[in-house]
């Protein structure tokens, strides 16, 4: 069997030959029952037994790789799928830069690759179970099947991590594929590794800016990880990013059809302020200093997944070869990085401003900048949605170091426009910049189910199409 | 050497790294550290990693739990950072500090953790670590000094001691030996976990006997408090009374002399020299052991043992290059011999029994200070009781036969007192004079005999403990010969012989720690696979990889 079929024969789908290795096969199965009961407990709720039109990957060719058809979640078939094999590929970047990329695990790279693999495996679950309220208050089936959708792939991404660490780490491997099974996010006891994942999406605008900022966060991961020179994990994540991308469309364009609905309800009844909220929060819809506040806050979180700006780990992942920069085979440079350096923002005598630091410790602050140039281009459609309905409001992203938890802005309090300022005077407008606890109640009493198909809550426009070329009003979703 | 000189002299009030917080019977003592608080500038100290700053407010406040708070009877060392516990020591410091500075940080360190398990062993004062996140290398060693280690279950939080994957370097102040010796963990698991730089967690860790006991993290502060309070059940310390608060050090440097209340250091730098000369007691002994509660830090027996303790830590660190100590005392040996029958009669009094034990640590750091150590007993001198012990911690002692200038005058005695039975043990676990006189039964016999008696020098040196008894003829020019011979040799090979010489007999874990720390640790700290600009240390948090020496030595 080559890699280009995928083996359906198997109770995992796989194009890795699972068949033929025995070991693995008892291994992945025996990780397969404690898979499907965390899916059933912490897994989409209520809606397990409905059939859900989602699409399956069938191929790994960038051509037809999927088909669409009803099934219902627990009967997805989850598989271990790995973009082609690059011939004659070599490590990108670091120490080993240009020698064939590896087929098995570099021993003394082991606990640094685990580590890597473990903490992207984490997120995967996290937000599965972050997202496991959401069904019962989608404002249309389309959307709810969009969120079965994000669900799915997120659990097939799992399987995804969990292949490399049955197959490549040995016995500790597989203790650390059902320890992500074990934690929980927000779980007092064994909450998941990463701050973001552990806050709660109580509701769709939540869904839809965590998809647009905290999903994104993952692309960018993945882009450096499928820059690894540990082939398998590079083709891992070049097969992950293509279902990540749709991830990206529902954040994308779930926050562009609710500034719509705002900005079209608002030209409608010819309110032309945007902060008169009262006014807006009448039609129904969701006010956009509200949305704004919820962009800070997203951002803001998501920031804090790219770690320390000055950054030990990612030098030395960065040099071993087994994880290189956003789109490293695009870059024109050494792509070793020795006695370079790069400009990281760092609060020096009370201001901010950018120091150069060795580029290799720089790597985090690097990837992170690409990351923000990445969600500039979607944010600017958004604006461009508003304006076209002669609103005059701009959605902006706050500067990086506001309401930050980790790095070098964590013990300090800056302005959305970049003004560090004093804790006291952040407490101050806090209310201005965050989401109240009034925008919550606001938008907690927009959460009301549509379920009709067609329908669309009010606070959200319809797409401008459907999924697979289906109508808008198809019954993306049958309840049972 | 050092960049600034350090002062071992601190105060809760003045700490920047812990906070001390004492409830009921159970003292918290939490590690907060000030990422900007390092003691030399150069290195942020982040995710509780530590220095020697840090390390002197550990041991002030492990000492202050024992006077101050007499009804402490279990002390939890924990972090007050969240999820983090403690990253160890910190790398940036490791790897700029000049090698003196880092030998002296790990033994002063390790003499820190020898105290937590002298009091947990002794003192009534049970020690627990409460592992709230991940604790890796020297952070791991801290919770390793403690009787109980609880880890939290998260499924996140890890032991580790990553020190030759990460840095090349020795999990060695400790790390290595306790794993085998204290809590006998098996020589192949300990191999593995040593190489392992994630470390281990959960149920694993308590299946290696890593860890003693896991608690879930919602109720993790509530177990162990209820922990600590059941140690604390079992101490035989009394349940209220007054301590003993333990002022600050009155210290006068200056130029090259060191005024303390009972001790006086006046240093010479062409012989390279420091005379350290330990008063007697002014007062009476007391009576009754609220006595000497009521006299507190001025009670003769701690006043001195303090200003001794902080006095050998100003030399080792502040005074690379005085090479020998001449350790000489002045008073009345009655009045010292009638202190000493207070302790011996009041042992079972926390506060005396407080006072003898740190008297057994300060001559134990004497014991592995690496300067060459003379004891002087002269005319006035009044080397009796414990102070007769600290000659034998000397590498070598003379005692002036008759009087100066010959004529009339007082002699010197020397008087060993059952304090030298057992009150003062040697790492090793021997007594002074066992270790003195290993594998001679015979001369041991006759030393004891002599304990009791008060000494003049021939019979001192019959009896074989001082190195010679010089007559006023010979004494200054003899004296002077040696010191000068001493300070011709290899500083290193002085270090070397000395230490091998004074730790006759068995090894314990606290010997072979102090052995293995500066031998093998500091061996390979000196090696450039760790400190060359391409070993482990220097390229540690550059991303680059070392390049070692590939030949095994």
């Amino acid at each position: 069997m080559s890699w280009q079929d995928i083996d359906y024969e198997t109770l995992i789908p796989n194009n890795v030959g699972l068949a033929e290795d025995a070991r693995l096969q008892r291994a992945l199965e025996g990780w397969h029952p404690g898979y499907i009961d965390w899916w059933m407990s912490m897994g989409p709720e209520g809606f397990q037994m409905a059939d859900v039109y989602l699409r399956t990957a069938i191929s790994v060719e960038k051509e037809g790789w999927a088909k669409f058809g009803y099934v219902k979640m627990p009967q997805y078939r989850w598989g271990i799928l790995l973009a082609p094999e690059v011939e004659d590929r070599v490590i990108p970047c670091g120490e080993h830069l240009g020698e064939p990329v590896w087929k098995e695990v570099p021993g003394e790279y082991r606990a640094m690759l685990r580590r890597l693999i473990v903490i992207q495996g984490d997120t995967e679950p996290a937000s599965v179970e972050q997202q496991r309220h959401l069904g019962s208050i989608a404002p249309s089936l389309y959307d709810m099947r969009n969120l079965f959708q994000v669900n799915v792939e997120e659990g097939r991404h799992l399987w995804a991590m969990v292949y490399l660490l049955h197959r490549y780490f040995g016995r500790d491997g597989r203790d650390e594929a059902d320890d992500l099974l074990r934690r929980q996010s927000g779980s007092e006891e064994q909450p998941r590794m990463l701050g973001a994942f552990n806050e709660e999406t109580p509701d769709w605008l939540s869904f839809f800016m965590f998809t647009y900022f905290t999903d994104r966060d993952g692309k960018m991961q993945l882009e450096a990880l499928a820059q690894s020179g540990f082939d398998p994990l590079s083709r891992t994540c070049r097969f992950m990013l293509a279902e990540e991308a749709h991830h990206m469309f529902v954040g994308y364009t779930g926050v562009k059809r609710i500034v719509e609905a705002t900005a079209r309800a608002m030209a409608e009844t010819g309110i032309e302020d945007p902060y008169d909220v009262e006014a807006v929060r009448k039609l129904g819809v969701i006010d956009l200093p509200t949305i704004q506040r919820k962009t800070n806050l997203h951002y803001s979180l998501t920031l804090d997944l790219f770690g320390s700006e000055e950054s030990t780990n990612a030098a030395g992942s960065f040099n071993a070869g087994i994880k290189g920069r956003y789109h490293e085979d695009r870059i024109d440079d050494d792509h070793q990085l020795r006695g370079d350096t790069y400009p990281v923002t760092k609060l020096v005598d009370g201001e901010l401003q950018a120091v150069a630091v060795p580029a290799l410790n720089g790597l985090n602050a690097r990837l992170r900048d690409d990351f923000i140039e990445d969600c500039l281009g979607g944010i600017r459609r958004w604006n461009r949605e508003i304006a076209s309905h002669g609103i005059d409001f701009e959605i902006t992203l706050p500067h990086v170091a506001f309401n930050r938890a980790i790095g070098e802005f964590g013990p300090i309090e800056v302005t959305p426009d970049g003004k560090v300022i004093t804790a006291d005077e952040f407490a101050a407008s806090a209310a201005e910049w965050l989401p109240t606890p009034d925008d919550k109640a606001l938008i907690d009493a927009l959460m009301e189910p549509e379920v009709e198909p067609g329908r669309f809550a009010s606070w959200i426009a319809p797409p401008s199409r459907g999924i697979n070329n289906q109508p808008t009003e198809f019954e993306y979703v049958l309840l049972p | 050497m050092c960049l600034t000189m350090i002062d071992f002299r601190t105060h809760p009030e003045r700490y920047r790294h812990w906070k001390l917080e004492v409830v009921g019977r159970v003292a918290y003592l939490n590690m907060a550290v000030d990422p900007n608080g390092g003691i030399n500038p150069g290195y942020e100290m982040k995710l509780n990693s530590y220095d020697l700053g840090v390390d002197i407010e550990l041991a002030d406040a492990v000492l202050r739990l024992r006077f101050e708070y007499p009804q402490v009877g279990a002390v939890v060392i924990g972090s007050a950072l969240d999820r983090v516990f403690c990253a160890g020591a910190n790398i940036g410091m490791l790897a700029t500090a000049p090698h003196a500075l880092k030998v002296n940080f790990c033994k002063f360190t390790n003499e820190t953790r020898n105290g937590i398990e002298d009091a947990s062993a002794n003192s009534g004062q049970h020690y627990l670590a409460a592992i709230n996140g991940n604790a890796a290398g020297g952070g791991y060693e801290l919770a390793l000094a403690t009787d109980h280690i609880m880890l939290i279950d998260d499924r996140r939080a890890s032991v580790a001691l990553p020190e030759l994957p990460l840095l090349g370097v020795l999990p060695g102040t400790g790390g290595l030996t306790r794993l085998t010796d204290k809590r006998h963990v098996r020589r192949d698991r300990a191999d593995i976990f040593c190489t392992f730089e994630e470390g281990l967690k959960g149920q694993k860790a308590v299946d290696w006997k890593l860890v003693d006991e896991l608690a879930p993290a919602p109720s993790f502060a509530e177990a162990v408090a209820d922990r600590a309070r059941a140690f604390a059940e079992a101490s035989d310390r009394p349940r209220d009374g007054t301590g003993v608060e333990l002022t600050d050090l009155d210290r006068t440097i200056d130029g090259d002399t060191i005024r303390y209340s009972c001790l006086q250091v006046e240093i010479d730098r062409r012989p390279r020299t420091a005379s350290l000369l330990l008063q007697g007691p002014q007062t009476a002994a007391p009576t009754d052991p609220e006595q000497a509660v009521t006299q507190g830090a001025t009670y003769w027996p701690l006043a001195l043992a303090r200003e001794l303790d902080d006095a050998i830590l100003h030399l080792r660190l502040n005074e690379l290059e005085i090479g020998t100590w001449l350790v000489r005392s002045k008073g009345d040996l009655d009045a010292v011999l009638t202190h000493d029958a207070f302790v011996a009669r009041n042992l079972d009094h926390w506060l005396v029994r407080e006072v003898a034990l740190l008297w057994a640590r300060v001559l134990r750091r004497l014991d592995v200070t690496s300067r060459t150590i003379i004891a002087l007993i002269e005319p006035e001198s009044c080397f009796g009781g414990n102070l007769a012990d600290l000659t034998l911690a000397a590498d070598r002692s003379y005692m002036l036969a008759g009087t100066w200038g010959g004529e009339g005058g007082s002699v010197a005695y020397l008087a060993f007192t059952d304090a030298s039975r057992g009150l003062l043990p040697m790492s090793n676990g021997l007594t002074r004079l066992q270790t003195r006189f290993w594998g001679d039964d015979e001369g041991l016999e006759m030393a004891e005999a002599a304990i009791g008696e008060t000494l003049n020098a021939e019979v001192a040196a019959n009896a074989g403990v001082v190195t010679d008894a010089m007559d006023d003829l010979d004494w200054d020019d003899e004296l002077r010969l040696m010191i000068e011979e001493r300070a011709s040799f290899s500083p290193d090979g002085l270090t070397g012989l000395e230490a091998n010489l004074r730790f006759s007999g068995p090894e314990t874990m606290e010997t072979k720690i102090f052995g293995r720390l500066t031998a093998w640790q500091n061996w390979v700290f000196q090696r450039p696979n760790a400190s060359g600009d391409a070993g482990a240390l220097k390229r540690y948090g550059s991303g680059i990889r070392p390049e070692y020496d590939q030949r095994r030595v």
